[in-house]
């Protein structure tokens, strides 16, 4: 459903300090699969999950998303193509793709300290514009799920690493996206805890949702879940197993 | 920082008003008592007449011909019947020592107008 | 379009928890915010409250004062000016006034002492306004003395007071029978403090006055249009007091919009990144800012724009009343009638409101065009 076609992103292009974090990858990823990204750090994985994500645009290259499998999208109308390419788009409609359609677990989780959990939760549902008695139940819902119902008035940072790494996948899924994208999500975490967080990516797989994972831990890649495991190194794949 | 209770509360701690509703209706209320300030200021100037028509009275009737607020010095107490020499009747480089003296000095139309008719 | 609004008020709930955030600090700027607000407002609607008051007040003082001048200075005014000045065309009358100071060294306090042109009272008996009345704890019956200029100790018997609604007029009043102002203060009959003249059209004023000055040329006549002037002058928002006060407060203004507009904090810019990253636009940050700069300051200004009118109207101005004092012992008590100018009210709004506001985005802006992806990579 996401196909990568001879990306390349580099930074600070022009400059002494220039370097290519992405070589030319091709990839075509499918739906409701669990791919792990596997390699070293510095390896590029991040910069490709953050390319995967529409997160940032490639400097060379094209990745194109399939139009069905996108997030609050309806069935194909007629004269629309199958496929939509998110590189030539303007920053507007990517924003709203992106909202929709991925979901997001940084390495550093990225809570918003000093606001409660539900409202963490809540902040990606903001721009939508959707109404707040609806969205705040389905946040409630969420966390209920993850087991912090009672935790919802809770300042982040009086919360453990388990549970806010769980505030943080509540916060992925609050848009209800098709693809969950997690960036070294056992870093911080025990190894209890990562099998934990493995087992909650089973439960999104057998909901129908695709994960795309980075992480260099052999307890995501070796997880019995995982579908593919992309090795990377230095911008470019090196392997690829099934 | 202070530290509240860690946020361990049973069940319905949910917030039953929005932030932002209470916001809306503080700002509601700001417009209102600001629309009630300028309503009763004009009631108040219309309930004001007979008392101003009353201080008029007194001055028709007395002939005065200035308000009595600055009553520290002669040339303050009469501020429309001051020449520009009585601040310094004293001796002339005593500019200025008395503090209502600083606020009303003889006003610029009245200096142009007096030169030509002094 | 309901999705406008709900999107607004979403972003609003987020802008109210980021203030609530750093309440302490938000709650002291907020207070000394409308402090500033509420000395500027204050100055503003005393001075244009008292102008007006001012205006209303004296439009029936007398038309024109004729007084005289030697040396350039202030003397006594021959009595047989008056005459000569009644025999202008367009003059109604011209009548002698007796009026001056007196110093009370018991309170430290000058009164005016003046003969009222019509019904004085009889000898050895005088009215007194209601300020005397109070620092001297004297009332009716009461006996007061005064030491005349010929160093003799005389005793008055107050026949009244003036009543205390016109104060703000005759607080320092001691209205005196003409022989014994004379006495008093051994002022020979042939003279008098000034001349009041009453004509018969108000418009020929300025043409009188010059006719006077022509006549008698050591005179220097004062027509009613100007002495409201000087009250305008003193009171006008332009000018003196309130144009010190408005400096100050746009001082501080300018500390405030500069403070804030130095630079976010590092951690102001990793969040708006979080935002970013999960989905917020460049416009969603920017109204996030806009609406912090506007609570802030709107509730400022209609906390000390409303506290000011309070002081002003209902506490009659106590703040500035030393001001106005200065060292005289008398104050008249009296309420300000309120007069609001919107006009006022809506420049000390832009003053208030705009700069903070603009202030709170314009740093903003840098960092919420950053790139989503930027959070990742951190």
């Amino acid at each position: 459903m996401i196909k990568l076609l001879n990306v390349r992103k580099g930074f600070n292009l022009g400059r002494p300090s220039e370097f290519m974090a992405v070589s030319g990858v091709t990839l075509a990823l499918e739906a409701n699969r669990v791919t792990v990204l596997k390699g070293p750090s510095g390896s590029g994985k991040t910069t490709l999950l953050s390319l995967i994500g529409c997160m940032a645009r490639p400097t060379a290259g094209r990745i194109t998303l399939l139009r069905s499998q996108l997030g609050g999208g309806g069935p194909l109308k007629s004269g629309e193509a199958a496929e939509i390419e998110v590189t030539s788009l303007p920053e507007r409609f990517l924003t709203g793709i992106r909202s929709r359609t991925f979901g997001f677990i940084f390495q550093q989780l990225n809570l918003i300290k000093g606001i409660s959990v539900l409202e963490n939760v809540l902040l990606p549902a903001y721009p939508l514009g959707e109404k707040h008695g609806v969205v705040r139940a389905r946040a409630e819902a969420l966390l209920d799920t993850f087991g912090l119902g009672d935790r919802t008035s809770a300042r982040v940072e009086w919360l453990s690493g388990g549970e806010a790494q769980r505030v943080a996948m509540a916060r992925a899924l609050m848009n209800d996206p098709p693809v969950i994208i997690a960036d070294e999500p056992t870093a911080h975490l025990d190894s209890k805890l990562s099998v934990e967080f493995m087992d909650i990516i089973s439960r999104l797989k057998d909901e129908g949702r695709t994960a795309i994972i980075a992480s260099h831990d052999p307890l995501v890649y070796g997880a019995g879940m995982v579908d593919r495991v992309i090795a990377v190194r230095d911008g470019m794949i090196e392997g690829d197993e099934t | 920082m202070i530290r509240r209770d860690c946020g361990k509360k049973r069940g319905a701690a949910r917030f039953p008003v929005r932030k932002s509703t209470l916001c809306l209706l503080l700002l509601g209320i700001s417009v209102l008592l600001i629309g009630l300030m300028f309503a009763h200021a004009r009631v108040q100037r219309q309930a004001a007449g007979p008392a101003l028509a009353l201080i008029a009275a007194t001055v028709r009737d007395l002939g005065l011909t200035d308000l009595a607020l600055f009553m520290e010095a002669r040339y303050t107490r009469h501020l429309s019947q001051a020449d520009l020499h009585s601040a310094f009747q004293d001796h002339p480089t005593a500019l200025e020592h008395f503090p209502t003296g600083a606020i009303a000095g003889p006003p610029g139309r009245l200096r142009r107008q007096n030169g030509q008719l002094d | 379009m309901a999705s406008w609004i709900e999107k607004q008020r979403s972003i609003m709930d987020f802008t109210v928890s980021s203030l609530l955030r750093r309440k302490g600090k938000n709650i002291a700027l907020l207070l000394v915010y409308a402090l500033v607000v509420f000395l500027l407002g204050s100055a503003l609607f005393f001075t244009q409250a008292m102008k007006r008051e001012a205006a209303l007040i004296l439009q029936d003082a007398p038309e024109m004062v004729v007084q005289r001048l030697q040396g350039g200075r202030y003397d006594p005014i021959p009595v047989a000016y008056a005459e000569k000045i009644s025999n202008i065309r367009g003059v109604i009358s011209a009548g002698p006034r007796l009026w001056g100071y007196y110093f009370d060294s018991h309170v430290g306090a000058n009164y005016t002492i003046m003969v009222p042109p019509a019904n004085p009272p009889s000898r050895g008996r005088i009215i007194i306004g209601n300020g005397i009345a109070r620092s001297r704890s004297v009332a009716r019956r009461h006996i007061m003395s005064l030491r005349g200029y010929d160093g003799l100790i005389r005793n008055y018997t107050v026949a009244g007071t003036i009543p205390s609604a016109s104060e703000l007029v005759s607080a320092d009043l001691v209205l005196i029978a003409e022989a014994d102002y004379r006495e008093l203060f051994q002022f020979p009959a042939a003279l008098a403090t000034d001349i009041a003249v009453a004509v018969r059209n108000q418009r020929e004023l300025p043409t009188i006055a010059h006719k006077v000055v022509a006549m008698l040329p050591d005179t220097r006549p004062i027509i009613r249009e100007e002495m409201v002037r000087t009250y305008n002058a003193v009171f006008d928002w332009r000018g003196g007091m309130v144009m010190v006060l408005l400096i100050a407060a746009l001082a501080a203004f300018v500390i405030f919009a500069w403070d804030k507009a130095s630079g976010l904090s590092a951690e102001e810019k990793r969040e708006i990144g979080i935002l970013k990253a999960i989905g917020w636009e460049t416009s969603d940050i920017i109204t996030i800012k806009t609406y912090e700069g506007l609570f802030v300051s709107f509730f400022s200004f209609s906390g000390g724009l409303l506290a000011a009118y309070l002081h002003v109207f209902f506490g009659s101005a106590f703040l500035f009343a030393p001001a106005l004092k200065g060292w005289s012992t008398l104050y008249p008590d009296f309420r300000i009638t309120p007069f609001v100018d919107p006009y006022q009210v809506a420049i000390l709004f832009c003053l208030t409101v705009v700069p903070y506001t603009v202030a709170t985005i314009v740093p903003s802006w840098r960092a919420a065009i950053v790139d989503p992806d930027a959070v990742m990579r951190s």
